[in-house]
């Protein structure tokens, strides 16, 4: 288990790392999300111990490794670039954190050779990295941190340089090699979309400080803070202030949301509610919708899916309907808020009541 | 605070530390010990207190030999940097090109000092060297070892000829680390050659091209042996800087004392040049 | 603005192409209407960069020639084609503000100062940086920078294109919203003739009135989106576009029927006859349905994304990709039927129209 403990990293008066304290466990996949700046590469540097902590400890199974060097840790990092050694055959490249720690050559090639059918890397092994789409030259990073059998792999952004359809895959791919592993995978990256299709664990990142660490589904599920919701969020989180008033949100012109549920015994007062854009629908979800008329900015298509831009109040919003729809720019359409699936948030944004608090679903179903 | 306190550090630096002490702070202190005192040689040593300072800053001739250092280092800095600019401007950005001309511009950077000192001293002469016999043919009357104004030309030559190749290497470092959609975007913007060279290469270039004056303002400032090996210091006082003076007193004239004194001063505008260097070359850092 | 024909173009990299495959870019014949906002999308190396770089002439051409307006500028350069162009990382003049970066291109053409002024304040407010007028180009966050790149194309009357080479590549995932929908209302307001090149599917998609999908230097298919979503002409853009891409399974074909292994598909329509090589059926998961009715299934795996599911399936020996949806349920005993609407057959991995085409296009 790799353990950091109120740690702080302060780098010439500037905070990059705000008292973090998160626990991984073995076997493991821990989804590092944020935005660029948000901290996701020192917080790796200071796991690795490529970096000390400016307070706070690091423990690695039961014991504190806070200032080890990283070359004593068996830690293995797998960077955006695609980082290998250039003249060396795939094969060698994959071989070489053996090599160092001194194997035997039949285990070496044991090793060597599972890896690489695991990354389905066996036709290239006696290629160079230069000869190989940018796919397999991730791949053979990836292989190389795999047979170091490090208990620590960190991967920062692997998949960023890749076209989408390569990413796809990999990361199809990724979880299982992971569960075979049984390393803790901790892996940074700045799409909600990612991490999500990657599951496991999440921890969401702002400025500096972890805000929320769960399973993955959950902390998409149930945010613990509006940071964490609009961090977890693509596209982004549609928000607006509320009064709850009686049984219902007031957004102003009119527009009256019904407290359902768990929000119903809420205390009267101002709120701010985020709802995510395929709550925001062009047809009535469920009775309790509610109903409102909004401008629309702009639309985008994906073929199945309608991205509508809109304009409510002076909040920008974004509306993700199945199926065509072209409106015009200007144009006034009638959208309903699934009021199931609201969250309401406090004047210090945090949730005061989740999506699932009164529903009963829970969330974490089909997690597999 | 957790933060890990390793003192074994401290034995790693240990031998440094001595090394530092033997090469620098102990003839340092020697050097001060020489400049507050007087000597009549027999090793018999009387306080002289601040008196050989006063003499030094006082003195005409150590003026005329600042004056000297600056004018030169704003000439060979005024030639060196527009022409290496405009050298790595023209060199190739690929193929077969590209080594060489960094190898031929490398080459003069290879040679020892004394050793540039020496091609130029006979390069010049007027009865065996190349460019002596050749101006001379020329019907110029060149002659380094009469006239204060040929052993300047040919001091300042020599120099440019030695160090523009630095300047070349560090602006054509510089150069290459400008992407090409740079250029394309100028190429679309309808950008005319000038432009270009002002608002892309330029300020890509600001950075190396700060490191390439502060060294070659300071290497200058602080020649001495090629003037000396070349010249030696004339026609008359025509070519002394401060360092071949430094030597003439402290040598040719065993003036211990204000040596000691000049050599003090010397070395601190030396640090003081130091000091800019790094604190532009820090508030650099600190911009970024 | 111009419209843009592409007359036979071919490109290799090689002095002296003799095969085919020399060839970085397969003969290309086309045309972009004035006006229209296209993308080109594919993976990398299906020659989508070099189709752009063709266009803006930062390179030439080994075959074929270039007309904007019907004016052939094969042999122009950059400069003279009066095009503009936003590239993969930010281009912006670093010691420049952010105005003078915008009255650049006009400066350097020889601008009055009063018309510049007046161009660049409304450009300014069509990118939405007026406040930023007298900051220092440097130190400004990199979807800043994009803007300013596309404002020194939008602030030009006379551009005829503006070009966009993977633009949104350094943005943080929030701000690729609202800079993608920034940009889709310019073009639907000022109506620009745009080429974005990407090999991501949902900015090529949300962008473009028409999606040139290239594979190994070959356009495979252009089309609307809903075309490429619906009736992709290729198995390729199947699987390129869509995630999960389409299902591909054999299948032989009798009249209306498809044979899948011992189960029997309806067709929506009639292929049409004959067909060579392998006949295929392709179904995108989104027409994947899991309920009561169907062929028996093998759930391996459910993906919670959030917003959907994925179930990883496996239909008589072949694995099957389906979405359903956020509260979606699967039952005990699963099995899977394709909407027909959603039914493609493929013969040597090209689409077979269906022979009363109203018949299969009604969806």
């Amino acid at each position: 288990m790799l353990e950091l403990r109120n740690v702080s990293k302060i780098v010439g008066g500037d905070t990059h790392i705000r008292d973090v304290s998160l626990a991984v466990e073995r076997g493991t996949l821990n989804v590092l999300l944020g935005p660029t700046l948000a901290g996701k590469t020192t917080l790796m540097r200071l796991m690795a111990g490529l970096d000390v902590p400016t307070t706070g400890s690091v423990w690695f199974d039961g014991a504190d490794v806070t200032g080890v060097a990283v070359q004593k840790r068996n830690v293995a990092m797998v960077y955006q670039q695609f980082i290998n050694y250039p003249a060396m055959t795939v094969y060698e490249n994959i071989a070489s954190p053996l090599r160092v720690a001194g194997a035997a050559a039949d285990q070496i090639d044991k090793e060597v050779r599972r890896a690489a059918e695991l990354l389905r890397l066996s036709p290239y092994l006696e290629r160079t990295p230069l000869n190989l789409s940018g796919g397999q030259q991730q791949r053979t990073a990836l292989a190389r941190a795999i047979v170091k059998n490090a208990g620590l792999v960190l991967l920062d952004e692997p998949l960023a340089n890749l076209d989408y359809k390569l990413r796809e895959e990999l990361r199809d791919e990724l979880p299982k090699i992971f569960a075979e592993s049984g390393a803790i995978f901790v892996y940074a990256t700045t799409e909600p979309h990612e991490a999500l299709l990657l599951g496991g664990n999440t921890a969401t990142l702002s400025q500096g400080r972890v805000t929320q660490f769960g399973s993955t589904i959950d902390v998409f599920r149930n945010p613990v803070d509006l940071v964490t919701a609009q961090t977890f969020s693509d596209p982004p989180l549609n928000t607006i202030d509320v009064v709850k008033a009686g049984a219902a949100f007031e957004l102003g012109h009119g527009v009256r949301l019904k407290a359902v549920d768990g929000f119903a015994a809420l205390a009267d007062g101002a709120y701010r509610a985020g709802f995510r854009p395929h709550h925001l629908a062009l047809e009535s979800p469920s009775p309790d919708a509610g109903e409102l008329t909004a401008t629309v900015t702009v639309t985008e298509l994906t073929g199945s899916e309608s991205f509508v831009h809109l304009d409510f109040a002076g909040q920008s919003w974004v509306m993700l309907a199945p199926g065509i729809h072209d409106f015009e720019v200007g144009s006034q359409i009638r959208a309903f808020i699934d009021t199931r699936h609201l969250m309401i948030f406090d004047a210090h944004g945090r949730t005061v009541a989740g999506v699932d608090a009164g529903t009963g679903r829970g969330g974490h179903d089909g997690q597999d | 605070m957790n933060k890990p306190w390793n003192n074994k550090a401290w034995f790693l630096v240990l031998p440094v530390l001595a090394l530092v002490a033997f090469s620098a702070a102990i003839p340092l202190m020697t050097v001060v010990n020489y400049s507050v005192q007087d000597t009549f040689g027999g090793n018999q040593f009387f306080w002289a207190g601040t008196e050989w300072f006063e003499e030094i800053l006082s003195s005409d001739r150590f003026w005329a030999a600042m004056g000297r250092n600056l004018v030169f280092s704003g000439i060979i800095l005024a030639i060196e940097v527009p022409l290496g600019i405009l050298i790595a401007l023209n060199m190739p950005r690929r193929g077969w090109g590209v080594s060489v001309c960094l190898v031929l511009m490398a080459l003069p950077l290879l040679i020892p000092w004394n050793v540039v000192g020496t091609i130029w001293q006979v390069f010049g002469r007027i009865d065996i060297g190349l460019l002596g016999r050749a101006t001379w043919a020329l019907g110029i009357d060149y002659n380094y070892v009469n006239d204060p104004f040929d052993a300047w030309i040919t001091v300042i030559v020599m120099d440019v000829w030695h160090w523009t190749s630095l300047v070349v290497l560090l602006c054509y470092a510089g150069l290459v680390s400008i992407p090409d959609a740079y250029y394309q975007a100028a190429r679309i913007d309808g950008a005319s050659r000038w432009a270009v060279f002002r608002y892309i290469q330029l300020p890509k270039m600001k950075r190396v091209l700060t490191i390439a004056i502060l060294l070659r303002f300071m290497d200058s400032f602080m020649i001495y042996t090629e003037p000396f090996v070349v010249t030696g210091g004339g026609p008359g006082n025509s070519t002394t800087f401060l360092s071949i003076d430094l030597v003439k007193t402290a040598i040719g004239q065993f003036d211990l004392g204000p040596a000691a004194a000049m050599s003090l001063i010397y070395f601190l505008i030396i640090l003081l040049l130091s000091w800019v260097f790094y604190t532009v070359m820090t508030n650099y850092d600190a911009e970024k | 603005m111009a419209r843009i024909e592409l007359d036979h173009i071919r490109h290799s990299y090689l002095a002296h192409p003799a095969r085919d495959d020399d060839y970085a870019l397969k003969e290309v014949h086309h045309v972009f209407k004035d006006g229209g906002a296209y993308a080109l999308l594919g993976p990398s190396g299906c020659g989508k960069t070099t189709l752009l770089n063709i266009i803006s002439g930062l390179l030439h051409a080994s075959e074929g020639r270039l007309l904007f307006d019907g004016e052939d500028v094969s042999h122009y350069p950059t400069e003279a084609r009066n095009i503009a162009q936003v590239f993969q990382f930010p281009v912006v003049y670093d010691t420049m503000t952010v105005y003078d970066n915008l009255a650049f291109p006009l400066r350097n053409r020889g601008v009055g100062e009063a018309e510049v002024e007046r161009k660049v304040r409304e450009t300014l407010d069509m990118i939405d940086l007026n406040d930023w007028a007298d900051r220092k180009a440097q130190g400004m966050t990199a979807d800043q920078k994009q803007k300013i790149s596309l404002g020194r194309g939008l602030v030009r009357s006379d551009v005829n294109a503006i070009l966009f080479d993977e633009p949104l590549t350094v943005i943080d995932p929030h701000m690729k919203w609202v800079l993608r929908s920034q940009l889709k209302l310019l073009h639907k307001r000022f109506g620009h003739t745009m080429v974005y090149v990407t090999h991501d599917q949902t900015e090529a998609l949300t962008f473009a009135d028409s999606v040139v999908v290239m594979y190994e230097g070959e356009i495979v298919q252009i089309g609307t989106p809903a075309d490429l979503f619906n009736r992709p002409r290729h198995t390729f853009v199947g699987y390129f576009i869509g995630s999960p891409g389409m299902n591909v399974m054999p299948v032989s074909v009798a009249g209306r029927q498809a044979r899948f292994g011992e189960e029997t598909i309806e067709l929506p329509g009639t292929p049409k006859t004959p067909m060579g090589g392998a006949i295929e059926l392709g179904v995108r998961p989104e027409f994947v349905r899991i309920g009561h009715r169907g062929m028996p299934a093998t759930i391996h795996k459910v993906e919670d994304i959030g917003r959907q599911k994925i179930v990883r399936a496996v239909v008589n020996g072949h694995a099957v990709a389906a979405v359903l949806g956020e509260d979606g349920e699967i039952p005990a005993e699963p099995r899977v039927s394709f909407a027909p609407e959603g039914i493609n057959i493929y013969a040597g991995s090209w689409r077979v129209d269906y022979e009363n085409a109203s018949e299969g296009e009604a969806a």
